[in-house]
């Protein structure tokens, strides 16, 4: 019976554990539901949660380990074969689960009767052959260590299948038949109910949360690997960055980083003073009508994919920077990809983020401060600058230090924009490249997965993530450290 | 009735300086018409009481006098206001100067989150009323003692305003606004949000206010009004019902609403 087949027919009878639950505890009372202690519908939501959620948690756990568990039964067997054939066991299973599925799907196509498959011997029939009739394409002939496992391993699985549909149904079946029982009139379904409901939402949070962890921690073991492989002084300071897969690759983090901050910090000083006075604009100056109609026309650009702020700086911007600064006139520009190009697209995407959340934050200052300050003899310029800014001033700083650490982790514009040169220079008017996009380039293409150069990739994004993990971290604290300033 | 109660207050003009002069004055937030005809000369060196039920305009018309109301987009004023007989409605008259010389007092204490030197030294910076640092030290110095709070925080006059205690920040307050040196001081519920005791300190504050300055001030407090002020205005619905001595809108009120309004029967 297939995984499919099962999960229907468990949610099959969870919606007649509903109706069951919800009449047993009716009938209970005699069609009178305020003797009930909760609304029916949670009688049967209590039968159905029971007789559902065992089930397919058993049924989850199952499916996760019995590849693990069936594969250590196999891999004993493969043992001695591997080490007469020089070959690694994990190679070999590799192998072992290839062959297995290709059976299966042989069986289910029809080229093969199911005891065939099962008792097929590499001496008698040509296991490669009879399988590429069946569309699996296997890479090397099957020797005949390899097809009696692949023969075990669909035996075990097979069991194991079967007995974890008997299971799984059985355990449903106990929970409707326990959910139903406990349906009388006293029992408190609704609370049940609730607890159930509380754990649903703690999971939810504890997968978000090891899913970060997990991410974390495969940066961490590759970033450990890639320190194996090539030294970490040599990471952190060289000044060159040429990676070669030949090998005699330089894999210096410096031109990266200095190019990361140098496009961040145009992209800031384009975005934090633009932004910030559409904020004051919106939020002291403009009428409800133009702030309703300016605030979302600004925000629409925070809802442009980043790839056309990257075609915007590519086709746009270049070539007009080209025009200003190139060779007709004062020659700083050679091409249009260049640290400038990429900066203020970047600054550009950044406008909305700073504009929207200083406008937040000043909107928050309370109107008794502007009152105080008018009525001191103030004019609303002087209010701002003296009274609603400094309130203002934490917010604000966290918005751009948010802000940064979007311009840090920025790909896509830079990888348009700013060419893909690693190169240590003061001229804005070069082309250079971030840490992230030389992630992308490290990774993409074929490599192995295993050598410096690829694993350079992790280090980075190591690097990258511990540099914006601390923006993010200072902006938080400085919002909460200076939060209560006017209460 | 209404008609009487004007006379009065014109006879004494002779006696006493006029330092406000309001003339029908309507205002209206919207389509809400909410003062309605009002009437009333307010005297310079002593100080007037606002009372009335909540929502009666005593607070909107207060904020009129120094065009506070210009900062709220609906809000429309007519009529005649005229302070040292100068019409503050004129176009000539910029509201920024008005409001340096009309000081104005909050019910909720709003020190600005800065120090509490930088507070009282904000109205005379933007006004340049100092030439260099030791002047504007005293100016500080002065206005923080005026306010009565000088001894309480002379030592920490770098710590933030936001700091002080409740009653600490209103007389913060009070002293900011006094710095300026204004000659009208507007104070809407000043006590309001504050405890017995810091309530006193205030009132005192007010009594020893009034030899320099017109003090106006609006409460929800009777007794409070008998204790501070010398001149009462009673509002009901936007309009003034009643406007004379404290005394004798206390003993001997003239209209039956002002009565039952101070005896507790409506409000």
């Amino acid at each position: 019976m297939s995984t499919t087949l099962v999960v229907l027919i468990v949610l099959a009878l969870g919606a007649a554990g509903y109706v069951l639950g919800r009449g047993r505890a009716l009938r209970e009372v005699n069609g009178d539901q305020r003797r009930l202690h909760s609304l029916p519908s949670y009688y049967g939501t209590n039968v159905a949660m029971k007789t559902v959620v065992p089930a397919m948690l058993l049924m989850g756990i199952w499916l996760l380990a019995q590849p693990l568990i069936v594969e250590t039964s196999v891999r004993g067997d493969l043992q001695d074969e591997a080490e007469r054939q020089n070959r690694s066991v994990s190679l070999m299973m590799s192998d072992v689960r290839r062959v297995a599925n290709g059976l299966d799907v042989a069986v289910s196509q029809g080229v093969m009767t199911r005891e065939r498959a099962s008792n097929m011997r590499t001496e008698f029939t040509d296991v490669r052959e009879r399988l590429g009739q069946a569309g699996v394409a296997l890479g090397s002939d099957v020797t005949s260590a390899v097809l009696r496992a692949a023969q075990r391993y669909r035996a075990i699985s097979g069991r194991a299948d079967l007995l974890r549909t008997g299971v799984v149904l059985a355990l449903a079946l106990a929970g409707l038949a326990f959910g139903l029982r406990n349906s009388t009139a006293g029992y408190r379904a609704r609370n049940v109910v609730e607890s159930g409901i509380k754990i649903l939402l703690i999971l939810a949070a504890c997968i978000a949360i090891l899913t970060t962890i997990g991410i974390v921690l495969s940066l961490v073991f590759n970033t450990i690997e890639f320190f194996r492989l090539y030294p970490a002084s040599e990471f952190f300071f060289s000044t060159t960055w040429s990676p070669s897969f030949g090998g005699g690759s330089e894999l210096g983090i410096i031109p990266l980083l200095w190019g990361t901050l140098y496009i961040s910090v145009i992209a800031l000083i384009v975005a934090v003073p633009i932004g910030l006075f559409a904020a004051i604009y919106l939020s002291e100056y403009a009428s409800k009508r133009t702030r309703a109609i300016a605030k979302p026309a600004i925000e629409i650009l925070a809802g442009i994919p980043t790839i056309v702020y990257g075609l915007f700086a590519l086709l746009t911007i270049g070539p007009l920077l080209l025009r200003v600064f190139g060779d007709q006139t004062v020659g700083w520009m050679d091409a249009g990809t260049a640290v400038m190009t990429a900066g203020l697209a970047m600054g550009i995407m950044l406008i909305p983020f700073v504009s929207s959340l200083s406008d937040d934050i000043i909107n928050a200052v309370p109107q008794s401060m502007r009152d105080g300050s008018y009525g001191l003899g103030a004019t609303q310029s002087e209010t701002i600058r003296q009274v609603i800014l400094p309130a203002a001033l934490p917010g604000i700083v966290g918005a751009i230090l948010l802000a940064a650490s979007r311009a840090i982790g920025e790909t896509m514009i830079v990888v348009l924009g700013a060419g893909a040169a690693a190169r240590l220079s003061l001229n804005p008017f070069e082309a250079m490249t971030t840490v992230t996009a030389k992630i992308v380039s490290q990774l993409t293409g074929d490599s192995d997965f295993r050598s410096a150069e690829a694993l350079v990739a992790f280090a980075l994004g190591m690097t990258l993530f511990v540099v914006t993990l601390a923006l993010n971290v200072a902006a938080l604290y400085i919002v909460r450290k200076y939060r209560e300033q006017y209460e | 009735m209404y008609d009487a109660d004007q006379n009065r207050t014109e006879n004494r003009v002779g006696q006493a300086d006029i330092k406000i002069a309001a003339k029908n004055v309507q205002v209206y937030y919207g389509e809400t018409h909410a003062i309605k005809d009002v009437s009333v000369d307010i005297e310079d060196r002593l100080v007037t009481a606002f009372i009335g039920p909540s929502g009666c305009g005593k607070s909107t018309f207060l904020r009129c006098l120094n065009r506070m109301n210009d900062t709220i987009p609906i809000c429309r004023v007519e009529g005649d206001i005229h302070i040292d007989n100068e019409d503050i409605y004129d176009k000539r008259v910029d509201p920024v100067q008005l409001r340096a010389k009309v000081g104005m007092v909050f019910q909720k204490p709003n020190p600005f989150p800065k120090s509490i030197y930088d507070n009282v030294a904000y109205g005379p910076k933007i006004h340049g009323l100092a030439k260099n640092k030791s002047e504007l030290d005293d100016i500080v110095e002065r206005a923080l003692r005026r306010g009565a709070i000088w001894d309480e925080v002379k030592d920490r006059l770098d710590a933030p305003g936001t700091g002080l205690s409740g009653g600490q920040q209103q007389r913060l307050c009070i002293a900011r606004a006094v710095a300026t040196e204004p000659e009208v001081l507007l104070m809407d519920e000043p006590c309001s949000a504050l405890d017995p005791i810091a309530t006193s300190q205030v009132e005192e504050l007010i009594d020893e206010l009034k030899q320099n300055y017109s003090v106006v001030i609006v409460t929800h407090s009777m007794q409070q009004a008998a204790r501070v002020s010398q001149k009462t205005a009673f509002f009901h619905l936007g309009n003034l019902v009643e406007y004379d001595e404290t005394e004798k809108i206390f003993t001997n009120p003239q209209d039956s609403r002002t009565e039952s309004y101070i005896t507790g029967r409506i409000g």
